[in-house]
């Protein structure tokens, strides 16, 4: 319950805070919201030498919508993307999304930025981040959502590099995200979520392997003029899921197709 | 006589305005002077031999006062935990259990080295640098496997995993089966549940070296049993221990048997010399605390054409764990009460303990009874099912309708009136019409299922001769005493303890209505063993009313009968002319002459005693019922199959549970809605999971053990009806437990009933969308 | 190595040496004696330990003490005015929201939250608000029953115009 002891800094900006983990060395760690961070201390699963405290650089908590995309600061809160006006007129998806991550308590302090980076594969965030292409800006430059998920909590990001902000195409249109999960607090067992995006469909699945998934080839029938139930028949194409205590490999398939057509279904309608 | 309105008035509970302020006196608020900080090395292997072990940089570490293992607490501790009869008295081997291991390490948690420091930081840093040489060996996991003449032993060296095999038989049940026209069998799984109280358990110990007293603060459904247990192994008097259990966080069954750290925590504090405060972690209690459930059972039903019952045999086969709890056998009881609410020719039942490499289970809500509800509900669906018959119709063919009625193994229900629940729930819900709307929506692919549950309970432990052979001395009976003050206020008593179930508010109203005073004048006490009478039995198996109450009822009679004696002496009057009423004794026929029961008590501090009678106003008095008391009730739950993915959601539950007379109608309901949680929980959602090849613990937090939120359970519908117990004066029977032992059986029943057109007769729990859906992608395929 | 942290408990400042690992709900209960706050789990799913931080409820076992520095806290025990208890502790006492407790702080302080945002709330959004919290003991029926009393009590004295602690009259005893 007690972490192991750890050395802390307070960053003041976000130069600082990548010049405080190279001089603390790769067993450091970023401290945002700590929603991910600090029960795997407590359990000291993790054991950092360092926390360096972002969680008050000024300027990392805008949610902006400049031309055809959406600014979102690492800082912003799920609570804050929930309750965004901006977030529900341009990517309504994700603050439906954002609505359904953890609880009010944990809503109240977890980032998108710390839930990116953590990607982990049953997190919500990194399946939207990767079915729209977003764009992940850090300390250190630019990052498509497309290879930035590379394995379960792996990521391109250097051991001093500090997300900063996720860039989102702007998708009033129709959307869904169904959540499957016993209770309505947990990490999903299987989530599909649709989203209309100029004239096409982009479809994604979580907690369907070691990273989330893009359904290409049911985007593809989609897009060949095939029908949902069509091509939510090819949702499990290439998947690996886990089979776990939650549920087999067998029903995370199927029921990535059937979140999938019902996705696409209460999309639509 | 009358009672007043006190008892059966919905009255506000007086534990809570400290609860909701945030002033309860939970174990880990306090700590005395100078206490140190307990942590506990557990051996994460199931099953190993414990080889050399190293304590040397735990010690050196900063802050650390001592690092402890067996060796050194075989210095302050002797014998072996304790192991009741319970309901198997003949086992075959019970493993010797002391609180830490030395050599071989048997269930993943087991406690085998403790560091003791002056902080928890500290503690916790220097456990992690004790080096334990294990030698990992093969794990008992699974049972058939653990019966198997071959294979691992969850003792090394043991002959074989049995704890015990006994059968118990009831009736001719061979008769039955040759009578039988249908036969229905069925294997049903009763999964390891973890209790899951909110509040760990935490342990404070305080040795007072120059009066030789040890105080042990902990939380506890029954602190006198763990003084005796305890002072027995530490070698000192029951009068040198003290336990005292405060306000305590839920209970469940999971705070009443003795733990390794109730001993470790006191050994420690003697031998480091200071007071020690242990404090669970929710991780800890996954591993360590014990689970309940953890069954098989093997069913088969005689029965003629026409409906009626004939026989039953099962086996139960118990997963035990590692040792034997010191109450687990007490859930064989499951065999007795197997019979239901109904008549049968014979019943025969072979209860099996199993050995494993896993945790004890022990007592958790219900503990047997929601077994063998289960068991027997399931059973009498499927002979419905087998025969086309209404599964309601089924169950009015074959109630006890006459009371007391004796079941199969000679235990004798009380009172009950089961066909007036049964309709009364149906008629809740509209029955017929409920089943039309259940055909409407199958012909549009939706699934409803409604499900059945009468039960019949067996509660109040008990009439002193079958407990105390059951505890292996001590009868389960209870004793309280009452103390009027010379201004008549009054102090009470008793052996009971609470963990939620609002005693300090009923066990007043009882008194309060018993004495006429008002409920502001009385003072609840329980939990302190310095308090009170000799002996208390504790608060589980629903026995605190029917046992304890009676007691506080008794005591607080004795007082007013000795007040009636000398208000009759300062009135002048015959005893017998005198009569009481609203607080004030007065000589029948002459209103006038009267004395207030505040008058009375100052007199029994005067000078005006009649002669022969002793000063002071204050009586102890121990109730031994005449029999067990027996809950009884119908459940009806309505659920709706998504058959695509399997997620069932219950739109209705419908529960009319009959208690007997109600002292607080608030606080039952309470007991019934946390019940029927419970149960629920069960059937849908909980489930304790070891790895089946290595043994490991998968389910080790919150996070993966799934407790149902606000946004899973149902609002249930709940009424009553009351069928007083013949077995006390005040008619009272039990209420912890009865949502528990209905609601499992309720919703499984129903959503077999929703999968009939699937050919599904049976579905295990936890009902996970994974498992219906595999079960239904089955049934598609035959 | 000690950090300086400054805190704002229940309108009271205060200022002292934690470790940096020390969690909100340790130092809390331990330096501060504020023991209403409870623990229940370590994976930060029960909610027992949730405390309002600067006016969000938070799971205190999921934030370090370092990171709430500066920050307002109100705990459970900075609910009543005296003996007035807070429309939400009277709720929960009048509707047998309660039984063993040890839950009840930390569903009390979600729950101001969620009034405070939102003062009329439906069944579903009390459920979806409270789903951080765990009981074991009341199946949440009374406690669903009591937030909706004391939402209810509260804007009828808000409509009044009222201080919305003058609803919560305390009762006789009993």
């Amino acid at each position: 319950m007690i972490p192991a002891p750890f050395e802390y800094r307070r960053a003041t900006d976000l130069d600082q805070a990548t010049l405080l983990l190279r001089e603390l060395g790769p067993e450091a760690k970023v401290l945002a919201g700590g929603h991910s961070l600090i029960p795997l201390m407590r359990l000291r699963l993790a054991q950092p030498s360092a926390l360096v405290d972002i969680g008050r650089i000024p300027g990392l908590t805008s949610i902006t919508v400049q031309g055809d995309r959406l600014h979102i600061g690492a800082l912003v809160r799920h609570c804050d993307l929930a309750g965004s006006q901006v977030v529900r007129r341009a990517l309504p998806l994700l603050a439906e999304m954002a609505l359904e991550v953890g609880d009010l308590q944990v809503r109240a302090r977890g980032t998108i930025g710390g839930a990116i980076a953590h990607a982990d594969s049953a997190g919500d965030y990194p399946t939207l981040a990767l079915m729209l292409d977003a764009e992940i800006l850090t300390t250190h430059g630019s990052h498509p959502a497309r290879g930035f998920f590379q394995h379960l909590f792996t990521t391109p990001l250097q051991p001093d590099e500090v997300v900063r902000e996720l860039v989102f195409p702007v998708a009033p249109g129709p959307h869904r995200y169904i959540k499957f999960r016993r209770r309505r607090c947990d990490w999903a067992i299987v989530g599909a979520a649709a989203q209309r995006l100029g004239d096409s469909w982009r479809l994604g699945l979580t907690n369907v392997g070691p990273t989330p998934m893009r359904a290409a080839r049911s985007e593809a029938v989609l897009a060949a003029g095939g029908t949902v139930t069509e091509a939510a028949l090819e949702a499990a194409d290439g998947l690996t899921p886990p089979t776990d205590i939650r549920a087999s490999a067998d029903y995370r398939r199927h029921l990535a197709r059937v979140l999938t057509r019902r996705a696409l279904e209460q999309a639509a309608a | 006589m009358a009672l007043s309105q006190l008892i059966g008035a919905r009255i506000q509970r007086r534990e809570d305005p400290r609860l909701v302020t945030g002033h309860g006196r939970f174990t880990d608020d306090r700590a005395p002077r100078g206490c140190c900080a307990l942590e506990v090395v557990r051996s994460p292997h199931p099953h190993a031999a414990v080889g050399a072990i190293d304590i040397a940089r735990a010690a050196a570490a900063p802050g650390v006062l001592r690092v402890l293992t067996a060796a050194d607490f075989h210095e302050v501790l002797q014998g072996s935990m304790p192991v009741t009869p319970s309901f198997v008295a003949d086992k075959r081997q019970v493993p010797p259990r002391f609180p830490i291991a030395s050599e071989e390490a048997v269930y993943q948690g087991e406690p085998v080295a403790v560091v003791v420091a002056r902080s928890p930081a500290a503690a916790a840093d220097a456990a992690q640098l004790v080096e334990v040489d294990y030698r990992p060996l093969a794990a008992v996991v699974d049972l058939t496997a653990a019966l198997a003449p071959a294979g691992p032993r969850a003792h090394q060296g043991a002959p074989d995993n049995v704890c015990w095999d006994v059968t118990y038989v009831g009736g001719d049940v061979d008769r039955a089966f040759a009578e039988a026209e249908v036969v229905v069998r069925e294997r049903i799984l009763q999964q390891r549940l973890a209790p899951t109280a909110m509040e760990g358990r935490v342990v404070v110990a305080d040795h007072d070296r120059y009066d030789n007293r040890m105080t042990i603060w902990l939380g506890s459904q029954n602190p006198h049993f763990i003084r005796l247990f305890v002072s027995q192994a530490l070698g000192m008097a029951e009068t040198q221990v003290r336990v005292v259990s405060q306000d305590v966080g839920g209970g469940f069954g999971s705070k009443i048997s003795p733990y390794p750290e109730d001993y470790l925590v006191p050994a420690a504090a003697l031998l480091v010399g200071q007071p020690v405060k242990w404090v669970e972690t929710r991780t800890e209690a996954m591993a360590g605390t014990s689970h309940g459930r953890g069954q098989v059972f093997d069913v088969e039903v005689a029965a003629r054409r026409d409906g009626t019952l004939l026989g039953m045999r099962l086996v139960q086969t118990l997963d035990v764990g590692a040792y034997c709890g010191t109450f687990g056998a007490f859930q064989a009881v499951a065999v007795y009460v197997a019979p239901g609410p109904y008549r049968w020719g014979g019943v025969e039942g072979r209860t099996v303990g199993v050995l494993t490499n896993k945790v004890p289970t022990d007592p958790y809500r219900g503990a047997g009874r929601p077994e063998a509800t289960h068991l027997v509900e399931r059973a009498v669906d499927l002979v419905a099912r087998e025969l086309t018959m209404d599964p309601a119709e089924l169950r009015r063919r074959n109630f006890a309708t006459t009371f007391p009625f004796t079941n199969p193994f000679g235990f004798v229900y009380d009172s009950g009136d089961y066909p007036g629940t049964l309709d009364r729930a149906l008629a809740a819900v509209d029955y017929p019409g409920l089943r039309r709307r259940q055909a409407e929506l199958r012909t549009q692919g939706r699934y409803l299922g409604i499900g059945l549950s009468t039960y019949v309970e067996i509660c109040g432990f008990g009439p002193s001769v079958p407990t105390a052979a059951a505890t292996g001395g001590i009868a389960l009976v209870e004793g309280a005493q009452v103390r009027v003050f010379p201004t008549g206020s009054v102090a009470v008593y008793v052996g009971t303890h609470a963990q939620g179930q609002g005693h300090d508010t009923t066990f007043a109203q009882i008194v309060a209505d018993t004495l006429g005073v008002p409920l502001d004048q009385v003072e609840l006490h329980h939990g302190d063993t310095d308090e009170g009478t000799g002996f208390g039995y504790g608060t589980y198996g629903s026995r605190s009313l029917s046992v304890g109450g009676m007691a506080v009822r008794g005591a607080s009679v004795a007082v007013r009968e000795k007040a009636r004696r000398l208000a009759a002496h300062l009135l002048e009057a015959a005893e017998a002319d005198v009569e009481f009423a609203d607080g004030r004794f007065a000589v029948r026929g002459s209103p006038a002459s009267q004395r207030t029961f505040q008058e009375v008590a100052l007199a029994a501090y005067g000078a005006s005693l009649p002669a022969g009678m002793e000063h002071g106003l204050e009586a102890v008095h121990y109730f031994d019922p005449r029999n067990f008391v027996w809950p009884f009730g119908a459940h009806v739950c309505v659920v709706e199959v998504d058959v695509e993915t399997g997620q069932v959601t219950i739109p209705r539950y419908v529960a009319v549970d009959d208690c007997g007379t109600v002292i607080n109608p608030m606080i039952v309901e309470g007991q019934i809605h946390g019940g029927i949680a419970q149960g629920i929980g069960q059937a849908l959602f909980e489930e304790v999971v070891y790895d089946p090849g290595s043994g490991q613990l998968l389910t080790a937090s919150l996070l993966d053990y799934l407790v149902p939120t606000i946004n899973e359970l149902p609002v249930p519908e709940c009424s009553r009806t009351v069928t007083p117990s013949p077995s006390n004066e005040l008619g009272v029977k039990g209420v912890g437990e009865a949502g528990t032992i209905a609601a499992s059986a309720a919703v499984i029943n129903a959503i077999c009933d929703a999968l009939q057109p699937f050919g599904i007769r049976h579905v295990d729990m936890p009902a996970s969308p994974d498992r219906l859906w595999t079960q239904i992608e089955e049934a598609r395929r035959r | 190595m000690g950090e300086r942290v400054r805190l704002t408990i229940n309108g009271v400042v205060r200022e002292d040496e934690v470790e940096p690992r020390a969690l909100l709900v340790h130092h809390l209960r331990e330096t501060v004696g504020l023991t209403g706050t409870h623990v229940g789990c370590d994976t930060s799913q029960c909610g027992a330990c949730t405390v309002l931080l600067d006016g969000e409820a938070v799971k205190s076992c999921t934030v370090l003490a370092v990171q709430a520095d500066g920050a307002a806290i109100t705990t459970i025990e900075g609910l009543a005015q005296g003996d007035q208890l807070h429309p939400l502790q009277q709720a929960f006492w009048d509707e047998h929201g309660l039984q063993c407790g040890y839950c009840t702080p930390g569903f009390i302080m979600t729950a101001t939250k969620l009034l405070a945002d939102n003062p009329d709330p439906s069944d579903d959004e009390i459920r979806i608000g409270l789903e951080g919290n765990l009981c074991r003991c009341t199946g949440y029926v009374n406690i669903l029953k009591a937030v909706r009393t004391a939402s209810r009590r509260m804007r009828d004295v808000s409509v009044a115009g009222a201080p919305a602690r003058d609803t919560a009259a305390l009762p006789a005893q009993g």
